[in-house]
């Protein structure tokens, strides 16, 4: 086994052992369970409420995983000096964090998949005790397409990762990596606003540095097709693929820029 | 070839946010260590002890010189497989057992399947780590991580094998195991290169030393080079003695202290009054309890050193 997928492979064991990972997903699929009483509450809307319930809380908790586990892939390795045992192991530089970011990711792949299927269990519970005439003129509870939404969450996230990655090699704090990484999580939210900046003021400086933003930060807003999918709004398989090839290639140099500069990083 | 070879080995780093200061953590540091050999590198707490061990483990980068382990140069994957590295006090991953752990690294080295297990085991049973194996490393003392780190540096039975501080956090009998650890791999032909303050360890255990201090290297060598086996006196524990007669047993010149009843502790001056104090002591009729040679010890010689070196810092 190459020392990159051992590495993947020992990053998936200690972190599902976090205990923070079990709270997390533990109260994500609480939150699913319970959301059929929330759609109880809005009258005629109960499954839409539920399906956007169940795939805001998968985005949501995903991303406490991706950040505050993955932070912990090498901040928390330098701040407590595991890291130094670890390099002196038959294990280039770049196998080491290439390894760390495929184990996070798996790790992140299994708990999205738990808490998928808890979801699908919530809208199967749904179509047994809602009339039978409850779905007409909407998507069927157990839409499959569900699964495009969760996809592009699964990317949002593993951009993510890449993002908190990139910090951690930087900084030797694993709390300025979460503050960093959730800085430019929220940043991302907001793609169209800094390319649209223009209509907003009339300084040039201004719309120059909102425009720049744009193209250098990463466009999460993009991978947000929740409310698509849950009113059954069409999303074309060109943007799908589109969006995936945009997480691919920004991940790609994000691992990179990361490589780099883990390679020459001196451990003090 | 060498086990360890450095040349002009550097490290400099600039020091303040605001004002960055340039700080010289190791200066132009030459060394020689042949295989087999067990190398104890000494200094004070700063003298630049780590700094050499990462830099030889390529956990730093130098600012110049360069450095070889096994005639290739350090970081070369192929090298990593023929050395093992215990960190200062070492720190591991916490959700894992020492099982684990050692199962992981071993993995890393190439080890498969039975093998695998049967060295993982081998080594716990070696650092005597027992039944907690199978504890999470978060329950671990530091101690039984100092045993825990040991284990995972001689996992690949490595040819040259860095030790930085060893036996920080280990009781008396933790540290006596350690000693037995490194006397068995000198046994076996392998190279220790170890740092450390505890200068006892280090005389009973180094075929060569170096001694560095505010970065550079003061001295290297044999122990015996550095602390020639020269008696200059005798300390003994006699009882049975009148107070009015010690002095007068102890003769001329010695130091007389009292430890409790009629036991005394006395320091003889030189090498030759041994025999004439022994008659003394028989004739009045006390007992000989211990005697022990005063010599210069490496902590002699070391404290000079180091006080040498500082003078020409601050000069």
């Amino acid at each position: 086994m190459p020392a990159t997928l051992l590495v993947a492979v020992h990053v998936f064991r200690d972190s599902i052992r976090d205990k923070v990972l079990y709270s997390i997903v533990a109260f994500a699929v609480l939150l699913m369970g319970t959301s059929f009483l929330i759609g109880q509450l809005t009258a005629g809307q109960d499954v839409k409420i539920i399906k956007d319930l169940g795939l805001a809380a998968m985005s949501l908790f995903g991303l406490f995983i991706a950040i505050f586990i993955g932070i912990g892939l090498v901040s928390r390795e330098i701040e407590r000096r595991s890291i130094y045992a670890m390099l002196a192991k038959p294990v280039r530089r770049y196998e080491f964090i290439i390894g760390k970011y495929v184990g996070l990711v798996g790790t992140l792949l299994v708990n999205l998949a738990i808490m998928a299927v808890a979801y699908y269990a919530v809208l199967a519970y749904m179509t047994v005790v809602l009339p039978p005439g409850a779905f007409k003129g909407g998507p069927p509870a157990m839409d499959p397409r569900l699964l495009l939404a969760m996809g592009m969450i699964a990317a949002e996230l593993a951009l993510v990762t890449a993002v908190a990655l990139f910090w951690s090699t930087f900084s030797s704090s694993a709390l300025l990596s979460a503050a960093l990484t959730a800085g430019i999580w929220v940043a991302g939210q907001f793609g169209s606003d800094l390319r649209n900046f223009d209509q907003v003021v009339n300084s040039p400086a201004a719309v120059a540095t909102a425009r720049g933003l744009y193209y250098v930060l990463p466009n999460f807003a993009a991978f947000d097709i929740k409310a698509q999918v849950v009113h059954g709004l069409p999303v074309t398989a060109g943007y799908f693929a589109m969006t995936l090839l945009y997480a691919v290639a920004y991940i790609a140099m994000l691992i990179t820029a990361a490589v780099l500069i883990f390679s020459r990083r001196d451990f003090k | 070839m060498d086990a360890i070879r450095t040349e002009g080995l550097s490290k400099h780093y600039s020091v303040g946010f605001w004002r960055p200061r340039p700080y010289i953590a190791l200066d132009g540091l030459d060394l020689h260590v042949a295989q087999g050999e067990v190398f104890g590198f000494l200094g004070p707490n700063g003298a630049g002890k780590t700094t050499t061990l990462k830099l030889l483990m390529q956990l730093i980068f130098p600012t110049s010189g360069r450095a070889e382990i096994l005639g290739r140069p350090v970081g070369d994957v192929a090298v990593r497989r023929r050395i093992g590295y215990l960190p200062e006090n070492p720190f591991f991953y916490d959700n894992l057992t020492a099982e684990e752990l050692l199962t992981y690294f071993a993995s890393l080295f190439g080890y498969r399947g039975a093998e695998r297990t049967a060295r993982v085991s081998r080594m716990l049973d070696d650092v005597r780590i027992g039944g907690e194996r199978r504890f999470q490393l978060r329950k671990y003392s530091k101690g039984m991580l100092q045993r825990v780190g040991l284990a995972q540096a001689l996992l690949n039975d490595p040819d040259v094998v860095f030790l930085d501080e060893p036996m920080s956090g280990l009781d008396p009998i933790g540290r006596r195991e350690v000693r037995d650890i490194i006397l068995r791999l000198r046994d076996r032909g392998t190279t220790v290169f170890f740092s450390s303050h505890i200068l006892g360890d280090a005389e009973t255990l180094c075929s060569r030393v170096a001694i560095v201090a505010q970065g550079k290297l003061v001295a290297s060598g044999t122990v015996s080079e550095m602390v020639p086996f020269r008696v200059r006196g005798w300390e003994l524990i006699v009882s049975g003695l009148a107070p009015e007669r010690v002095q007068d047993v102890a003769g001329p010149g010695a130091e007389v202290r009292q430890i409790a009843d009629a036991r005394y502790h006395l320091v003889l001056p030189d090498a030759t009054s041994l025999d004439p104090a022994m008659g003394r002591l028989t004739a009045v009729g006390g007992q000989l309890l211990s005697v022990t040679p005063v010599r210069d010890t490496l902590e002699d010689f070391f404290v000079a050193r180091v006080r040498q070196a500082n003078d020409r810092e601050v000069g």
